[in-house]
């Protein structure tokens, strides 16, 4: 019985994705795409993870985890499995798995969804099950410990220095997303900037008035936020106040850098966890929503399969289909990030091996859904619409008639009145070149949810949805400048050992304002780029994202080969197999191709020749200068991310060459076994 | 029914750790009963600056 249920589902699947590969129709409704992933999820987690889990981990229940062996009430304690799983996700899910897909969307639906797809259920899902069983087994140990105790002290270094470059670029990148989003919207800046004295209220209320009620806190907290998003709306009908909010660019960059430092400096009960509270409740609440209304709408998606843009040409980023895909999307099907969750707080709550499968495969096959969910939103709109929001004045024109004629040149028709009437509907003044992904992904969020739950509120919707968005990335700002700032106080520590204290002010305040400048001066850049900016920056988290996964992946493989199982080795392998062609490939195209759309080297050479030549307006001969050294400084940065791959791997490579040869290598880091008992299951 | 939504509200209170002091009382309770527990507020105020020492929110 059960084996014909899962033919059958084996059967929907391969149909529903061959409609969708095959459909060459006008548009195809969203529930193809539902069905699809639905199937290839429940496939991959019923089969393969049993599979990985069985015979390359050997998870055995019997053996006792470190949550009920060292449990000590505070961060070892034996939890609940759907406790866990809700921790676990909401941990890894952030903004990543929403903006990824938005942005490779310009290559079509198609590709975008089978990377999803395949790169979550092979590859994304099994790093995060394999690296939090590994963690689970060395008693939680960080990915950076298991590194060095494994592969020895190059393989630990790498993962450390490859950990920091991430989260400042990453950071950046987030904080122009966010950015581009409140960009000259009162709207979107009030409702935003309403965020902080909403948290600090309830960081208040939660220490000093009813101390640990968190969820009635939560609860006041997002009515709070939802008012914030309808004041906002009359703060933009004021003529006065709406002005306040009116911000460009570089000051809200500053709003933003200024924002990330006292964050990280301030006591975290007072913004920072208060903030995550929100930002908790509404991640999850979204994302039923989203589900909910993709499936009782199951719009028709209006972005071809394929666009021609997979040739390299297209207007959001440059590069072709292959390697740029594989960067842009990496939240949702692989992320090297959620290694360094699945060795942290979450293996000190399993209370048993068996649950290892549902919250390292499951959660993150539930983060590659949001993906898929994000994918849909911004096909839905009309292809127009969606290149002329995405694409910066660098590509496409600066003025609006320019625009649109570029545009409609590509097959895609739009018109300056259709997207001024879409913009006030949204409650904008102009949605043109709103890049980043934020905003056409709000105005898909928009469309379906007020099609779902009632028109007319298309512009609460959207306000709405920037809101979500920006506390998301706000959350992820604030989070990433502290661990940046445990880091570089740790490195420095290393040297002189006051500065390791992670209390001690002034190196508080010293390393937070070495991380926030770190990324600050990314930011900056990519905000005063008249190409938008995301198209330089987003690769390159890109490629330091899956330069993350690489690590993890050779941490898992060495291990794997360790415990003789070099017949299993690719399970792991071969994702890091295809990660380092992907990334070796994008950065090697980003430093050397002679488009100077994708190439670094050659865009910093071309504005520098025009520079010289005072052919350059004086506005953007203003700028020129810096955006020259920072595409020399991107090309260098590129490089050294690749080497660092390359490092760990040949380091992994040699490891299981000495296995195989019977040479001696570091011995397992592996807690000893012990059974587990009811007595110390039993809390 | 009313054993269901109990559940429920169980679940959804150890979810977001609105009970983490009640399970620090039981815990405490049974394995250093001599000793005196913290009150909520001390306890609470621990809590979140452990859980904010390190890596806990992604991308």
């Amino acid at each position: 019985m059960k084996k014909i249920l899962w033919s059958l589902v084996a059967l929907i699947g391969a149909f529903a994705l061959g409609g969708i590969a095959l459909q060459r129709g006008e548009s195809i409704n969203a529930m193809w795409i539902v069905v699809a992933a639905i199937c290839v999820y429940s496939l991959g987690y019923r089969f393969y993870s049993a599979w990985v889990a069985a015979r390359v981990l050997s998870v055995d229940p019997t053996r006792a985890t470190p949550a009920t062996r060292l449990n000590n009430g505070r961060d070892f304690v034996p939890t609940n499995r759907w406790i866990v799983f809700g921790h676990h996700f909401a941990a890894i899910a952030g903004p990543g798995p929403l903006v990824g897909p938005t942005l490779a969307a310009q290559f079509g639906y198609l590709p975008g969804t089978l990377w999803i797809l395949v790169g979550a259920v092979l590859g994304g899902c099994v790093q995060d099950m394999v690296i939090l069983f590994m963690s689970t087994r060395r008693n939680g140990r960080s990915l950076g410990q298991m590194a060095r105790d494994e592969l020895g002290p190059v393989g630990g270094y790498a993962a450390i220095v490859g950990a920091l470059m991430i989260m400042v670029i990453l950071i950046a990148v987030l904080g122009l997303v966010v950015v581009n989003a409140m960009k000259n919207s009162p709207w979107a800046s009030s409702t935003v900037f309403a965020t902080i004295p909403i948290a600090i209220l309830m960081g208040f209320y939660l220490r000093n008035l009813r101390p640990g009620r968190v969820l009635e806190t939560s609860l006041i907290g997002v009515a709070l936020l939802l008012f914030g998003v309808v004041a906002g709306g009359w703060i933009d009908a004021h003529p006065t106040l709406r002005e306040w909010f009116n911000l460009d660019g570089p000051h809200l960059a500053g709003f933003v850098i200024g924002y990330g430092f006292i964050a990280a400096v301030l006591p975290v009960w007072l913004l920072l966890a208060p903030r995550d509270y929100l930002s908790t409740f509404l991640k999850l609440g979204v994302v039923v929503l989203l589900a909910i209304a993709v499936i009782t709408m199951h719009p028709h998606l209006k972005m071809p399969a394929v666009t021609q843009f997979v040739d390299g040409t297209g207007p959001i980023f440059g590069g072709k289909m292959f390697p740029f895909l594989f960067i842009t999307i990496a939240c949702g099907a692989i992320s090297g990030f959620h290694a360094l969750i699945s060795s942290g707080t979450t293996p000190k709550l399993i209370g048993s091996e068996a649950d290892i499968r549902m919250v390292g495969y499951g959660s993150m096959m539930l983060e590659s859904i949001v993906a898929i969910m994000a994918m849909i939103a911004a096909t839905l709109l009309d292809p127009g619409v969606f290149f002329a929001i995405n694409s910066g004045p660098g590509v496409v024109g600066a003025t609006k008639d320019a625009a649109v004629a570029t545009i409609t040149s590509w097959g895609f028709p739009v018109t300056v009145d259709q997207m001024d009437s879409l913009a006030r509907e949204m409650g904008e003044t102009t949605l043109f070149a709103r890049t980043g992904g934020a905003p056409s992904l709000a105005v898909g969020m928009a469309s379906i949810f007020s099609s779902a739950f009632g028109r007319g509120l298309l512009a609460l919707w959207y306000h709405f949805a920037i809101m979500f968005e920006a506390v998301f990335i706000l959350t992820t700002i604030d989070a990433g400048t502290r661990v940046g700032r445990f880091m570089v106080q740790d490195a420095i520590g290393h040297v002189w050992q006051r500065f390791g204290a992670t209390s001690w002010y002034p190196s508080v305040l010293i390393s937070s304002a070495l991380v926030v400048s770190g990324w600050g001066y990314f930011l900056y850049i990519g905000v005063i780029d008249p190409n938008g900016g995301i198209n330089i920056l987003w690769p390159l988290f890109g490629i330091a994202n899956q330069l993350l996964a690489g690590i993890a992946l050779c941490v898992a493989t060495g291990i794997i080969v360790k415990q003789g199982k070099l017949r299993y080795a690719w399970v792991t392998g071969a994702p890091l197999a295809w990660l380092a062609i992907v990334t070796t490939t994008a950065a090697w195209q980003k430093v050397t191709s002679p488009d100077v759309r994708i190439g670094f080297l050659s865009a910093a050479d071309q504005l520098a020749d025009k520079f010289a030549a005072g052919t350059l307006s004086a506005q953007q001969a203003a700028v020129a200068p810096q955006l020259i050294f920072n595409q020399r400084l991107d090309a260098a940065l590129a490089i050294i991310l690749t080497c660092i791959l390359w490092i760990v791997i040949a380091d992994m490579l040699r490891i299981s060459w000495r296995v195989s040869k019977g040479l001696p290598v570091l011995p397992t880091s592996e807690a000893p076994a012990v059974t587990a008992t009811p007595a110390l299951e039993a809390r | 029914m009313k054993q269901r939504l109990l559940a429920c509200w169980r679940l959804l209170r150890e979810l977001t750790t609105d009970d983490a002091y009640e399970r620090y009382l039981e815990h405490h309770a049974a394995t250093h009963g001599d000793a005196a527990p913290l009150d909520r507020r001390t306890f609470f105020v621990r809590e979140q600056q452990r859980k904010w020492e390190g890596v806990n929110r992604c991308c």
